[in-house]
């Protein structure tokens, strides 16, 4: 299993992308944050993190479940249900640029069910794309706006991100999927 | 599955989630026809997802997608207010479409039975039937001949599982937990589904319950529920963590169960001298509709202990997590 990220630098191109949203936004007016569960969370509270270290504001930080969202959801697949869990947006997205996080870019269906949720919540003045990952294979017109790396993979391999909050340490891998 | 096409995240991809481990992501069975099918992890599952659906009720936008295209049928041979129009806010705000047969109007005053109803509704191909009707069983009765879903919104004196789901949730909500609390039910016990439902739910996550009403309202055999009986309000209130007062069911009581309303609510009403020998902090619950001045004192209904109307708030959100997770179930 090849190691693609280690710890060290899955955080400087946390450092990056904070420098780049600050470079491309000219500052941090007007920006949100909103992670996309599970993963996409602390990703995004690790970039608030770097933003208030770089811009010296404190940016609002939200979390996204998509699940009702998916457009796979009731199609009756294979395997368990998703399990809902909660939103929390505790600030208006009216107006506001929205930076929408996530752990890895692959299908873009996930990014189109959080686009489709995100405008049932306001009108944002803008929507940007952050991925830690973008390992190809696009089955919809979505592009990431901010990318930690860019990993080719095969459809039938798999990346996985391990983050501090969630799984004890900080690492992505790029594994063979089990026989499908 | 042919390829992941479906699915964006990586962990989707034939591993499993490496997050907090949940006893059930599922419902094992179909239909909802009452607490007693549950185990206690599928309650937790409805509850913990109820949370999520909470939230949506508080967006500018109440509605998300998830069971767009499906036909939801309401099927009230009772009347009801509160249960009624909460399982049609719930069906909409998950974009099914919903229809609401008026049994006044229907071909039931005609004389059509009960299964000839439900097959001549199952034609029109709905993919849940939500089910209230006077006598017990009716909707097991639905669930051997219908291929739809069938959800109990309240039987005959039987079961009226999304109530005890919700009046579960609202404690949780106030009490962080079940297991453990004194929970001090009074009324009207023999006419009540509401109490059946929510004993076998309290008991299955281990909540100390007492049962509490006049011996001609008792349920013979309540104890083999694991439950505390007695006549004395005093005694079933002492320290307790929740008050649950029932409704007495005039329409139900044939005969005298006792002498007077007056004399009912003397001996069994709910005062506010009475409810401080409940816990200091405790809450006050009434599944609706109320009776004023028969089983509880309006000053104690309308007063800062009573969650009487957040508990139909919640109903919204446990009944979507019910539709949810039923659409989702095995087969």
């Amino acid at each position: 299993m090849p190691t693609v990220m280690d710890a060290d630098r899955m955080s400087r191109a946390l450092v990056r992308i904070a420098h780049e949203i600050v470079e491309r936004n000219r500052g941090v007016g007007d920006l949100a944050l909103v992670g996309i569960r599970t993963r996409g969370v602390p990703l995004a509270r690790r970039i608030a993190a770097n933003l208030l270290t770089i811009a010296a504001e404190q940016i609002p930080t939200g979390a996204l479940d998509i699940t009702l969202y998916r457009d796979d959801l009731m199609r009756h697949a294979v395997g368990p249900q998703p399990v809902v869990r909660k939103t929390e947006i505790p600030f208006s997205i009216d107006d506001k640029k929205i930076l929408l996080v996530d752990d890895v870019l692959f299908t873009g269906r996930t990014v189109r069910a959080a686009l489709d949720a995100l405008i049932d919540f306001g009108r944002p003045k803008a929507i940007q794309l952050i991925v830690l990952v973008d390992r190809g294979h696009r089955e919809l017109p979505i592009r990431a706006d901010y990318v930690g790396r860019n990993v080719p993979t095969s459809r039938d391999e798999s990346i996985q991100v391990n983050l501090q909050e969630t799984d004890g340490r900080d690492e992505v891998v790029l594994q063979r999927a089990e026989a499908v | 599955m042919s390829a992941p096409s479906n699915l964006d995240r990586a962990e989707s991809v034939g591993r499993p989630l490496r997050e907090e481990p949940r006893p059930a992501t599922r419902l094992r069975a179909r239909h909802l026809l009452g607490i007693a099918d549950l185990s206690a992890e599928e309650i937790l599952l409805i509850l913990d997802t109820a949370e999520a659906m909470k939230e949506i009720g508080a967006r500018p936008i109440k509605k998300v997608p998830t069971l767009r295209g499906r036909t939801v049928v309401n099927l009230f041979f009772e009347p009801s207010t509160r249960t009624r129009t909460s399982f049609e806010i719930a069906e909409k705000r998950l974009s099914a479409d919903t229809l609401g047969i008026a049994v006044g109007t229907s071909s039931v005053v005609k004389g059509e039975t009960l299964a000839d109803t439900a097959l001549n509704l199952e034609a029109m191909a709905p993919d849940m039937i939500v089910i209230r009707h006077g006598s017990s069983g009716a909707p097991h009765l639905l669930s051997r001949i219908c291929r739809s879903r069938i959800i109990n919104a309240g039987d005959g004196m039987h079961e009226h599982p999304t109530q005890a789901l919700l009046d579960a949730f609202t404690i949780r909500a106030h009490k962080g937990r079940i297991a453990g609390l004194k929970i001090a039910i009074v009324g009207d016990l023999l006419h009540s589904r509401v109490l059946r439902s929510n004993v076998l739910l309290l008991k299955r996550l281990g909540a100390d319950v007492w049962v509490c009403g006049p011996p001609t309202l008792m349920l013979p055999g309540i104890e083999q529920f694991g439950v505390h009986a007695t006549t004395s309000i005093d005694e079933a209130l002492a320290d307790a963590d929740v008050v649950m007062m029932l409704r007495i069911q005039l329409e139900r009581m044939q005969g005298g169960f006792f002498p007077s309303l007056r004399e009912y609510f003397n001996v069994f009403g709910l005062t506010a001298e009475r409810a401080r020998r409940a816990k200091a902090d405790a809450i006050i619950m009434h599944p609706g509709p109320m009776n004023r001045g028969v089983e509880i004192a309006s000053d104690v209904a309308d007063g800062p202990y009573s969650v009487i109307l957040e508990q139909v708030a919640n109903g919204v959100a446990v009944r979507m997590a019910v539709l949810y997770l039923l659409e989702g179930s095995v087969a």
